[in-house]
């Protein structure tokens, strides 16, 4: 006897293939949702904003006047914080990983503090504004400077960078570290020699990555209590500063004062915009560039 | 040590039962007294007990499971690398107990080299995998450190193949290549005995026969100890050779006689094809 009758499959065929076709046009439709939003977003700034943009705009000063307005500020405020971001987030987060996953014996402790690094790297951007407000701002009574702020920041990419270096850590292949230490090479040769150089363009994307999601943050700058007034250039890491997202924020806070405020808004986004291509291409630069095969 | 005392301990002992050739004069390098390995609550290595001598070669065969890569990696204490071992009994080494938590896994790995079953050279320059163990040991002169480069080379016999693209990546070069780089690489290190897992697994037949010949060249230097698979390449190479079964010792010999008259019936049954 046949289970499969001839007719019936005849008639479920064609049901079966408009579900298919219903649902591929679904899929589509989902993805071009969030294409579509991002092409609306990205056209009404470059439409309101791209006219702003030109020399002045980018190396002058804050002025509160729209036509003499620029962020040369931010620009250096955010990269001052970059200078305190790479440094202790390379250095604290590879650290970190490299003893969970090379040094640290593997067990309950090792996976508890393993799980709280992923969890933190899901706690809202503001809750480290608040920890920075009360530990650096308040407690180390630094004021709200470029210091605290960077490492404000980089508290919040922490985890982000951590579990990004544990993965390229482990996806070195084990038969290389074994190679090494068969050779009587210690820990510490294996992770300098074969292990941080295999694991090194995985790090850096992740890193890199890290720290465009730490340029465009703002929540906890505005708990700090960043200013976007009209301060001098920030020269140092005890001087206050203002950043881009920042001047972002009080642009468009202001713009029903002043009409022209949420087109010098749109022109600093599409800066803040262009340097996180440009900090996403070096990380996919990096990641083809240097990525090897065993 | 002289191999008299052994004689008590090893169940089996060439000296006694070696009928073919001649009684051997080598001095004892490794010899193993009581070992037990457990890997958390897996048995793995049962009470062996195996004496291993200099400048010959030792196969170590056996089914898969049977504990001979366990062994091997005993004698280096690379089985360390996994978290949940542990181990009672004495592996000496020239007249030290290696097992001893005091005793230095750099110094006994500096003296005792080995070659993986998989090729596994570092993604660096064919120069600098060589250079990776002087280096390692503390030699920067870039004259010592040619000399060594080229020296390993010829022992491993791939000196003409390689000598003018010594800076090109090693991945560059075929699986058989590989694995010689791996000698020269071991060979580096000056050591004085080869551990050797299954060297040949990821070869083809050709390849397969290079190491072999190598294996032969090498002996006149080291002691080289090595785990197969295959018991005609056992049968070729080895002045001795140990069947590992279920952790267990059962037979220890003169290669020729483990292949020609077996004392133990499942030997006999392992070497004839019967089972493993």
């Amino acid at each position: 006897m046949k289970y499969l009758d001839e007719i019936q499959l005849q008639k479920r065929m064609s049901s079966r293939i408009i579900k298919n076709n219903i649902l591929k046009q679904l899929f589509l439709a989902a993805t071009l949702f969030g294409l579509i939003v991002l092409a609306i977003l990205f056209i009404r700034i470059f439409t309101e904003g791209a006219a702003w943009i030109n020399w002045d705009f980018l190396t002058g000063r804050l002025s509160t006047a729209p036509e003499r307005a620029g962020i040369m500020g931010a620009i250096l405020g955010t990269s001052w914080l970059m200078l305190i971001v790479i440094p202790v987030t390379l250095i604290v987060g590879v650290g970190t990983a490299i003893y969970l996953e090379l040094y640290a014996k593997k067990g309950r402790f090792q996976s508890f503090i393993a799980t709280n690094i992923s969890n933190l790297a899901g706690v809202p951007s503001i809750v480290y504004g608040l920890l920075g407000l009360t530990i650096f701002v308040r407690a180390m009574s630094l004021g709200n400077v470029v210091l605290a702020g960077g490492l404000t920041l980089s508290l919040l990419v922490l985890p982000i960078v951590i579990v990004s270096a544990q993965e390229a850590i482990r996806a070195v292949p084990q038969h290389l570290s074994e190679a090494s230490y068969g050779m009587g090479a210690t820990k510490w040769q294996t992770v300098k020699n074969i292990i941080l150089p295999a694991s090194l363009p995985g790090i850096l994307t992740g890193s890199i990555l890290a720290l465009s999601r730490a340029i465009g943050e703002t929540a906890p700058l505005t708990v700090l209590g960043i200013p976007a007034l009209l301060i001098p250039f920030p020269e140092g890491l005890f001087d206050t500063f203002t950043a881009l997202p920042m001047q972002i924020y009080y642009w468009t806070l202001d713009s029903s004062l002043v009409e022209e405020y949420a087109y010098l808004a749109a022109a600093t986004i599409i800066v803040l915009l262009v340097l996180l291509f440009l900090l996403n291409s070096i990380a996919i630069y990096i990641r083809n560039k240097y990525q090897q095969r065993y | 040590m002289s191999p008299l005392t052994k004689s008590k301990k090893v169940k089996v002992d060439v000296n006694v039962k070696s009928n073919i050739s001649a009684p051997k004069t080598n001095e004892i390098v490794y010899d193993t007294e009581d070992l037990n390995l457990w890997y958390d609550k897996t048995h793995a290595l049962k009470d062996i007990n195996l004496s291993i001598y200099e400048k010959e070669v030792t196969a170590i065969i056996g089914p898969s499971g049977c504990g001979k890569s366990t062994y091997i990696k005993t004698l280096n204490r690379m089985v360390e690398l996994v978290p949940t071992v542990r181990t009672t009994g004495k592996i000496t080494y020239k007249g030290k107990n290696i097992l001893d938590k005091s005793f230095k896994v750099e110094d006994l790995r500096t003296h005792v080299g080995m070659v993986f079953q998989k090729p596994n050279p570092f993604p660096k320059s064919i120069y600098e995998n060589v250079a990776y163990g002087p280096k390692i040991h503390g030699i920067r002169n870039k004259k010592v450190l040619d000399e060594i480069v080229e020296k390993s080379l010829r022992g491993a016999s791939i000196w003409d193949e390689v000598k003018d693209r010594l800076n090109e990546n090693a991945y560059g070069l075929s699986g058989g290549q590989q694995q010689r780089l791996c000698i020269a690489r071991c060979l580096a290190i000056e050591p004085n005995v080869i551990l050797m897992d299954e060297p040949t697994s990821a070869l083809d037949p050709k390849s397969t026969l290079r190491i072999e010949e190598l294996v032969g060249e090498l002996k006149k230097e080291y002691s080289i100890i090595i785990v197969t698979h295959n018991m005609q390449q056992a049968a070729r190479i080895s002045d001795k050779t140990a069947f590992f079964l279920n952790g267990e010792v059962v037979e220890y010999d003169d290669t020729n006689n483990i292949f020609t008259n077996p004392a133990d019936r499942r030997t006999e049954d392992y070497i004839s094809g019967r089972f493993g």
